[in-house]
């Protein structure tokens, strides 16, 4: 998209400076460091010039220019500080002051109003000397100074601007004071053009204009989504983040440098701490997000500083003996599954069941107890989950310690249930799990596919790029059954019946092939086996579809058409493809769509399976995945193995562990004997939780290491107390590949240790002495056994990370992949029948369930659901089912139902929602007082070993009264 | 179900849109056919123009805020919308508004309880030569206003209808 612009030359000030073509005055003068004041204007955002502080005179010009817009040319003598310009800007101010709450809240908290900063400047405002009272002496009193007209008929009364209900605190996060808003527009702007969100506008006229949300609702009651990009731009008191902890001047606190702890888009943040509290966080200019933030990363900070968190390690007391779960509603004391308002776990009825402990006492007990089961029952009884929300250095660590230390390689987490289908598909098909291209590159694509992504909720930030690159010029085709709020911004929605993924992607193709829109030169370089997906698809006509999937005919015709014509056309995919018995077959179809085009190796095309959790892309290059050491090189490939042995210094077991559903029903059939769990919360994230309960009550030895007691610590023996994410150091590497360095912004609480060091003690006591001074130390450790991290080092990460692969530590990264070859040679097309899904829906349990998640929460809700801004948004489960559906079933929004499947029933409110589709129902996982993966299904891919998340059948019906009110008293 | 325009306005916004090179350009007219049909534009009537021109509700809640035109609540039978811009207001238009906020006993913005009379400000109506002006629906002004002229002017209307 850039241009190249000729270079222009002009003077400011007197002094000469050359520029490029289209900058504007206020910019250049920026870049002679001199500053011309601005109220209405943000680099980030496009120039409006409403404000008219940043006048300058240009020579020629009859008036004042506005600087902020107003585009260099050559030989343009440009100055920027007159008598004249003082008193234009000193005016400006005045007549703004004269509306404005002096100080402001702004002003009053951070000094920092941009208004009464000039104010100031120009002798209009005292210059407060710290005190923070609120003063209005100094100010003009409003409406006072204005001028007495006389007509035939006496003195004109200028109605002065009152506004009603100036101040709105209906948002959770945003505190809005309209009498001081100066009508600048960054709001709005912030919201349209940086987030794309388009809730807020100008309404009213004159004196009464004002910004409103939507329909002039108040803020909560609007479709805001809570992103603070609007707070982020706001020069005056106006937009204003509430405090979430403690309320002190930003001034007072330090900085540091980090990244977001949520999602795989791994925005830069910065913590702004004090007496090692996170007072708030600000979006950070990086390529990733260029200072964009969602609500989660904005907001969801306090779940670190909650009363909550583990601060001794823990030990189970005796009587606590044979093992099972405490809650009262886990155990199901009547048998069935209980609603328990609240959500998360009940320390009351967990904690008895421990007495805290040394960490000596712990580790010891630890080492022993694993050593004891390892040396009874052969390494392969124990097994390890590691989490995609720990770093790198820790996930390396982790897979470390169960490979040479216990000796096995039953090492996996959550990517498993996630993305493992992709993964085993790209890994299949050109010989490398990760994305081809940076998601960033949207803007560079003519068409772009974003297909089973609820994008909007799952990567907030990811898709405010792809709603501008719509906007831009890029054709959006967004594929889902249940209608993401993306498909607003989308040139093209499809949605057809849950499962039929295969039959929908096969008539693309089969269309492509027909009508001859195959890039037949790259098939013949760069693929092998075409033929076989050409017999494969050829039964796929788009007639053949329709009745597969329901979608018509011609929009199968229509969307080939698209995506085969394109020039750069990108593929964008989430769990909607992956977590199904078929996620394989669905990512097969997506790389053989894009192969058969030809649209990889170039900026705007490629394959992009968005990563869910902030790391789940670098614990698996730091091979926290049964088959793979680091870099995804083989534990069965003799060579490889034999250099790990070298550097770790014991022999491996060269057979690929199992996965983690695989090391559940090995614990249920006491194969599977002691498992360490870090930072992992299986209870429920993973299918079919009632057989995840039994397996976990079934172990011999359990160590949990948490930030919080979770569902899964109720089976522990030993609990361990970790440092949560801002708590310690270490590397994260997002969905593009890009690896950051995350900063310590505060001390852990109490005894709580960061993950390296506990799993450093644990292999020590086992007899593996495991001792690093940093996580850089790790770092280089992990770098150096890695061919792709070879060139990474902190130093040459620094404040925006850097992509691998990143050989030579001499070059930056490679952001576009696969340009001449692939990994694996040549491209192989696999070519996929459809299946239908494992278990339909029939006379007893009619309605397809789906599961996901929403914005503000985060997988089992350990953090999001005690980050208090969070909770407030969303605060409790929720099942989604289509009006028409609701009307057949005599349902209410929200009421009660029992959601029941053949493996559990959970009992929650209705949302009624025309997203999901008619005959389907969606369900949030992140709420364990009704846990959908009570529900789900846990049949498995049989190459990624994923389980059916999206997919089982179940029924619903209605609580009656006096069974709603008994499970309310019993909880 | 939410508003919707009939089949035969429906006909007409379509034909609307051919006039103009983007959908967000025939805002204006909508609103007008959407007055027309609905009386004023509530807010589900700006949802629903939003959805139909691919707006958001917020930059239509912009829009139809800003021209004193288009009526956000219902109004009475006869809608008196005094302009109170800058020449009418050097000629007295604020006497204008006195006199009937007085003689309708309400103010302005208000509409009397029978649901006859309305009473707004808008702004110059273009007539500037025969201030003070006001306008009575979407039709006839009245001009070089008195506030006898308008006492008259009310007991007239009240009598029709
Ligand atoms: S918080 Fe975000 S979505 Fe809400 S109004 Fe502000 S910018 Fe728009
Ligand atoms: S709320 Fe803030 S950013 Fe928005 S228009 Fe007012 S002053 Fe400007
Ligand atoms: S900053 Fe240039 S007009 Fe406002
Ligand atoms: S000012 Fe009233 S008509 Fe122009």
């Amino acid at each position: 998209m850039s241009t190249m612009h000729a270079p222009v030359t002009l003077t400011i000030d007197g002094r000469p400076i050359t520029v490029s073509e289209g900058t504007t005055i206020w910019e250049a003068a920026r870049q002679l460091g001199i500053d011309i004041p601005v109220l209405c204007h943000d680099p980030r955002l496009p120039p409006v010039a409403v404000c008219r502080v940043c006048a300058v005179e240009v020579k020629g010009a009859r008036v004042a220019q506005a600087a902020c817009i107003r585009r260099v040319e050559a030989g343009m003598e440009v100055r920027t500080h007159t008598d004249q310009l003082t008193r234009v800007r000193r005016m400006l101010v005045e007549l703004l002051l004269a509306d404005h709450p002096i100080p402001c809240a702004k002003h009053e908290k951070n000094r920092d109003c941009a208004l009464e900063l000039l104010g100031e400047q120009y002798g209009l405002l005292p210059v407060s000397s710290g005190e923070r009272e609120r003063t209005r002496a100094a100010a003009p009193a409003p409406h006072q100074s204005r001028g007495r007209l006389h007509d035939r008929g006496g003195t004109i009364r200028v109605r002065p601007r009152v506004l009603e209900d100036g101040h709105d605190l209906s948002s959770p996060v945003i505190a809005v004071d309209h009498h001081a808003c100066i009508l600048c527009d960054r709001c709005i702007r912030g919201c349209d053009e940086i987030q794309n969100n388009e809730v807020i506008g100008r309404t009213g006229k004159g004196a009464q204009t004002r910004i409103g949300f939507d329909l002039n609702l108040p803020m909560g009651q609007s479709t805001c989504v809570s992103c603070g990009e609007c707070a982020a731009v706001c020069p005056t008191g106006a937009l204003m983040h509430k405090p979430l902890t403690i309320d002190v001047p930003l001034s007072e606190t330090k900085a540091v440098d980090s990244v977001c702890p949520y999602c795989g888009v791994g925005c830069a943040i910065t913590y702004h701490v004090k007496d090692n509290t996170i007072v708030q966080v600000s979006g950070r200019e990086s390529p990733v997000n260029h200072g964009r933030l969602c609500v989660k990363g904005r907001y969801g900070f306090d779940y670190a500083l909650h009363p909550q968190r583990l601060t001794v390690p823990l030990i189970r007391r005796a009587e606590f003996y044979p093992k099972g779960p405490l809650s009262k509603d886990v155990r199901g004391e009547d048998g069935r599954w209980q609603r328990k308002p609240g959500g998360i776990v009940d320390y009351a009825e967990v904690l008895p069941a421990f007495r805290e402990a040394s960490w000596e006492e712990a580790l010891d007990l630890v080492a022993s107890r694993l050593k004891q089961i390892k040396d009874r029952y052969g390494p392969g009884a124990l097994a390890g989950f590691g989490s995609a929300k720990c770093s790198n250095e820790e996930a390396y660590l982790f897979q470390k310690l169960v490979r040479a230390v216990f000796g096995t390689n039953n090492v996996d987490h959550c990517t498993r249930l996630c993305h493992a289908s992709s993964v085993a598909a790209l890994q299949e098909t050109i010989g490398s799990g990760a994305v081809s291209n940076v998601f960033a590159d949207i803007q560079y694509a003519d068409v772009a596919i974003v297909i089973g992504s609820n994008t909007t909720e799952n990567h907030p930030v990811a898709a405010t790029f792809f709603k501008q690159a719509a906007k831009r010029g890029t054709t959006l085709i967004v594929i889902d059954p249940r209608r993401p709020a993306l498909a607003d911004h989308a040139h093209y929605y499809i949605s057809y019946k849950p499962g039929t993924d295969v039959a929908f992607l096969n008539g693309l193709m089969h269309v492509i092939i027909a009508e001859g829109l195959i890039d037949a030169d790259f098939i013949a370089r760069r693929t092998e086996n075409f033929a076989a997906l050409q017999e494969t698809v050829k039964h796929y006509t788009p007639e053949v579809v329709e009745k597969l999937t329901g979608v018509p005919a011609e929009q199968v015709r229509t969307i080939a058409r698209v995506y085969g014509r394109a020039k750069n056309a990108m593929i964008f995919w989430g769990m909607g493809i992956s977590q199904h018995t078929t996620g394989t077959d669905n990512a097969r179809c997506l790389i053989s769509l894009c192969l058969m085009t030809g649209n990889i190796g170039r900026p705007g095309t490629g394959l992009h399976p968005l990563r869910g959790q902030n790391n789940v892309q670098g614990a698996s290059d730091s091979g926290l995945i049964p088959m793979v050491y680091t870099d995804y090189q083989r534990v069965d490939t003799p060579q490889v193995r034999e250099k790990f042995e070298k550097a770790w210094g014991v022999a491996l077991d060269p057979k690929p562990g199992l996965t983690v559903v695989e090391i559940t029903h090995g614990a249920l059939h006491g194969t599977i004997k002691g498992m360490y769990m870090m930072g992992e919360n299986p209870f429920l994230s993973d299918p079919n939780i009632n057989k995840v309960r039994k397996a976990l009550a079934n172990l011999e030895f359990l160590v949990v290491q948490d930030i919080f007691l979770t569902e899964t610590a109720e089976f522990a023996d030993v609990i361990l107390p970790a440092a949560s994410f801002p708590e310690k150091e270490g590397t994260y590497t997002n969905t593009d590949r890009r690896v950051q360095i995350g900063r310590k912004a505060i001390d852990p609480p109490g005894q709580a240790r960061p993950d390296w060091q506990i799993i450093c003690e644990i292999a020590t006591r086992m007899g593996y002495p495991m001792h690093y001074h940093s996580p850089e130390e790790i770092f280089r450790e992990l770098v150096s056994l890695s061919p792709n991290l070879a060139g990474l080092s902190y130093a040459k990460l620094g404040t925006s990370g850097e992509l691998w692969p990143c050989p030579d530590p001499h070059a930056p990264g490679q952001s576009v992949l696969f340009t001449d070859s692939f990994p694996k040679g040549k491209g192989k097309f696999v070519p996929a029948e459809f299946m239908p899904a494992k278990e339909l829906p029939d006379a007893e349990f009619p309605f397809v369930l789906n599961t996901g998640r929403v914005l503000e929460h985060w997988h089992t809700g350990t953090m999001t659901r005690r980050a208090k801004a969070l909770d407030a948004i969303e605060p409790e489960p929720f099942v989604e089912i289509h009006p028409e559906d609701l009307s057949t079933l005599g349902l209410q929004d929200g009421d009660w139902v029992r959601v029941s499947s053949r493996r559990g029933t959970i009992v929650l409110k209705v949302r009624s929602g025309n997203r999901t589709q008619k005959g389907s129902v969606f369900i949030p996982f992140h709420f364990r007082e009704a846990a959908a993966n009570l529900l789900t299904l846990d049949e498995l891919d049989p190459y990624g070993k994923i389980p059916e998340f999206k997919f089982c059948a179940v029924k619903v019906e209605k609580v009656r009264e006096q069974e709603d009110l008994a499970a309310a008293s019993a909880a | 179900m939410a508003v919707q325009f009939s089949q035969e306005t429906y006909r007409q916004f379509e034909e609307v849109l051919t006039h103009y090179p983007t959908k967000r350009a025939a805002l204006l007219p909508t609103f007008w056919l959407a007055q027309e049909e609905f009386g004023y534009l509530s807010p589900e009537v700006m949802e629903y123009i939003a959805q139909l021109l691919d707006l958001s509700p917020a930059y239509v809640a912009a829009v139809a805020s800003f021209y004193t035109m288009f009526d956000k609540e219902p109004k009475g039978k006869f809608h008196l919308q005094v302009c109170t811009n800058l020449s009418c207001t050097l000629v007295g238009a604020q006497q204008i508004v006195e006199c009937l906020e007085q003689k309708l006993g309400i103010k302005l913005g208000e509409t009397t309880p029978d649901g006859k009379f309305s009473l707004s400000e808008v702004e110059c109506l273009g007539s500037c030569g025969t201030a003070p002006v006001l306008q009575l629906n979407t039709g006839d002004y009245y001009e070089n206003l008195t506030p006898e002229r308008v006492t008259q002017l009310v007991e007239e209307l009240a009598k029709q209808a």
